[in-house]
């Protein structure tokens, strides 16, 4: 024990300090018995399993790269897999922000009926992709759907869209813009938090709409867009009732996105080795374009009073 | 100006920022002025109800499709307006079954213990890590917070299958078990959220309990969580969107059409009515989704504060 004054308030305070510890280890606990169980174990798991082939009924059996080599060299589904995937990352997300980002500028204006409109366009991301997906082939279905309906009332031939290889994977496309709600209101929400004074100083200077709108409101949304198309691409990447349910997969692979190909694998031909590669091939996918992301953030996403 | 008087407000409410300011040419803009804004306004107006035609449209055909009595389904051109209404076609989806299938309403139930589960369990323990993230000091704090949401970068599948494997081992494929157990054990989304907002509740609530010898538990679940209703009410929202339209998990879980829940339900549908009546399934869809939907339109405010809670500076 020292004789100096501060030191009971010191060890109180140091005291207080571990007992907080503790409670903070007892507290994060279940986040990380439910991160052993269900995602650190399973990941390692999946990997480890990745190099193995295993059907579930003969115990497994060492299969080294295999499972890797015969992706890019025999399995040609999963190479049309990464494509369809990728092209449909590659336009809807892209499309996608652009029209979520306009439905919110279009809100964004002095207009009647707000809560009507944001509703209007808000409304399908409450609506499960299986259900989605249903309304949607009847949607497209050839001669009883709307589309192919109202196409002809305008005097235009439509297609079969959900069973025509040069057009299936545009349709489902379609059907992602449908579900924009999400981003838009959260572009919505950043747009109302621009500072005016900024649109002041523009009027000020003479700017027009369109050089306020590309010098001022897009580098202010920039981290909203960022999170977006980050969360986006992670989304869709992972894209699986969509064509689960409206495709199955066809016309002649053309929709075979990456989620599907991995999933009959594993569970209709119960390639379970052969599923988990897969799957550390999508997690890579994601995991790529997310640091890709983020390195291309540092040049054009702008922080507010932040160092970048 | 012969309408001058009346011009004023109508431009102004159009956000011409500029109207208010004097200016040289103020006269001479001013008729000018009160054009562009009306073309601004019918542009802005126009494209408004197209986008909420193309985004209503597809409800709008669920619901006309469900409304119609069968052999309405196929006339050609579709019409507009089903005559008769058929509201019974609501119950008959509700009620049918196929072959020795149980009838929907068993579904639903299903759905409904999934999803009542995974609320209440996810947003309890999200809630208490996010409390430790939020308040509390401790080693390795900001690593673990870093670790939590660079989860929401693995993909399902990658879990997927080791999950399968465990599940199945402990003998509860074809059970409701697997869809509730993982969720006892936060969410890293709902984490992130609630431990954005915790941090904007003042610590002087925490400080003056603690003095009162309050315990950290006692002041969760006696202060924090009374604070945070709102933030609470939007992460439970997005939950039980989340839970009631879950496809995945259900599909590779559940195998006996007695444990089955709505959605993979709606996605065996076609395949077990062969000649899908449509009328039926769009009826079947509507029922899926109107609890969504009327959630959605007696919470819009939980659910547009919940998406836009986080501070996205990061």
């Amino acid at each position: 024990m020292t004789t100096t004054g501060l030191t009971p308030r010191s060890s109180i305070w140091r005291s207080r300090r571990f007992h907080d510890a503790i409670v903070a280890y007892a507290f994060i606990l279940p986040w990380v018995i439910g991160f052993i169980l269900f995602v650190g174990g399973p990941i390692i798991a999946s990997f480890v399993l990745s190099f193995f082939r295993w059907k579930m009924i003969a115990p497994p059996r060492f299969y080294g790269l295999t499972h890797y080599i015969s992706m890019v060299t025999t399995d040609e589904l999963f190479r049309i897999s990464i494509w369809v995937t990728f092209k449909f990352v590659l336009i809807s997300v892209p499309i996608g922000q652009v029209l979520a980002l306009g439905l919110a500028l279009l809100l964004n204006q002095r207009i009647r009926l707000l809560g009507f409109w944001r509703s209007a366009f808000y409304l399908p991301a409450v609506v499960s992709g299986v259900a989605g997906s249903v309304i949607w082939v009847w949607m497209y279905h050839a001669e009883l759907g709307i589309v192919n309906n109202g196409l002809e009332m305008m005097g235009l031939e439509g297609r079969n869209w959900l069973f025509d290889r040069e057009v299936v994977l545009g349709s489902l496309i379609v059907k992602s813009l449908w579900n924009v709600g999400i981003p838009m209101v959260i572009y919505l929400a950043a747009l109302q938090g621009l500072p005016q004074q900024l649109y002041e100083a523009a009027d000020i200077d003479g700017a027009g709409e369109v050089s306020k709108f590309f010098s001022i409101t897009l580098p202010m949304l920039s981290p909203a867009i960022f999170f977006n198309v980050v969360m986006g691409i992670i989304a869709s990447v992972q894209t699986f009732a969509e064509p689960y349910v409206m495709t199955g997969g066809g016309p002649d692979n053309a929709t075979l996105f990456l989620g599907l190909h991995l999933y009959k694998n594993a569970f209709s031909f119960l390639k379970m080795g052969y599923a988990s590669a897969m799957a550390w091939i999508m997690f890579l996918l994601i995991f790529g374009l997310t640091v890709f992301q983020f390195r291309l953030a540092g040049r054009w996403v702008y922080y507010e009073g932040g160092e970048r | 100006m012969v309408v001058g008087n009346e011009t004023v407000p109508t431009t102004e409410r159009l956000g011409s920022e500029r109207y208010t300011r004097p200016s040289r040419m103020r006269t001479h803009l001013l008729g000018n002025r009160f054009q562009t804004g009306l073309v601004r306004l019918l542009v802005i107006y126009a494209l408004l109800i197209l986008a909420a035609f193309l985004f209503l449209l597809p409800f709008y055909w669920m619901l006309n499709t469900a409304l119609k009595p069968s052999n309405q389904v196929f006339t050609l051109p579709p019409t507009w307006i089903p005559k008769p209404v058929m509201w019974s076609n609501f119950i008959t989806a509700f009620t049918m079954q196929y072959e020795t299938d149980p009838p929907v309403y068993t579904y639903a139930i299903n759905t409904m213990i999934v999803s009542v589960n995974g609320v209440v369990s996810t947003i309890f323990s999200s809630a208490l890590v996010a409390y430790a993230f939020a308040r509390l000091e401790f080693p390795g704090k900001n690593v673990i917070f870093l670790g939590i949401l660079s989860t929401l970068m693995i993909p399902f599948a990658v879990v997927m299958v080791p999950q399968f494997i465990i599940w199945q081992r402990l003998g509860w494929l074809d059970t409701l078990w697997p869809l509730m157990i993982p969720h006892w054990f936060g969410s890293a989304w709902n984490i992130f959220l609630l431990r954005q907002f915790f941090m904007t509740i003042p610590r002087e609530y925490d400080e003056a309990a603690y003095l009162d010898g309050a315990s950290r538990w006692h002041i969760f679940i006696r202060v924090i969580l009374p604070l945070s209703k709102p933030a609470l009410g939007a992460v439970a929202v997005f939950a039980f969107v989340f839970f009631w339209n879950d496809f995945l998990g259900p599909l590779i879980i559940l195998s006996t059409p007695e444990n089955f829940t709505l959605t993979l339900f709606l996605a065996n549908f076609s395949v077990a009515y062969r000649g899908t009546p449509w009328h039926l399934y769009m009826a079947a869809a509507l029922i899926i989704i109107l609890p969504c939907l009327i959630l959605f339109f007696f919470s819009q405010n939980a659910f547009l504060k919940g998406i836009t809670v986080t501070d996205m500076k990061g």
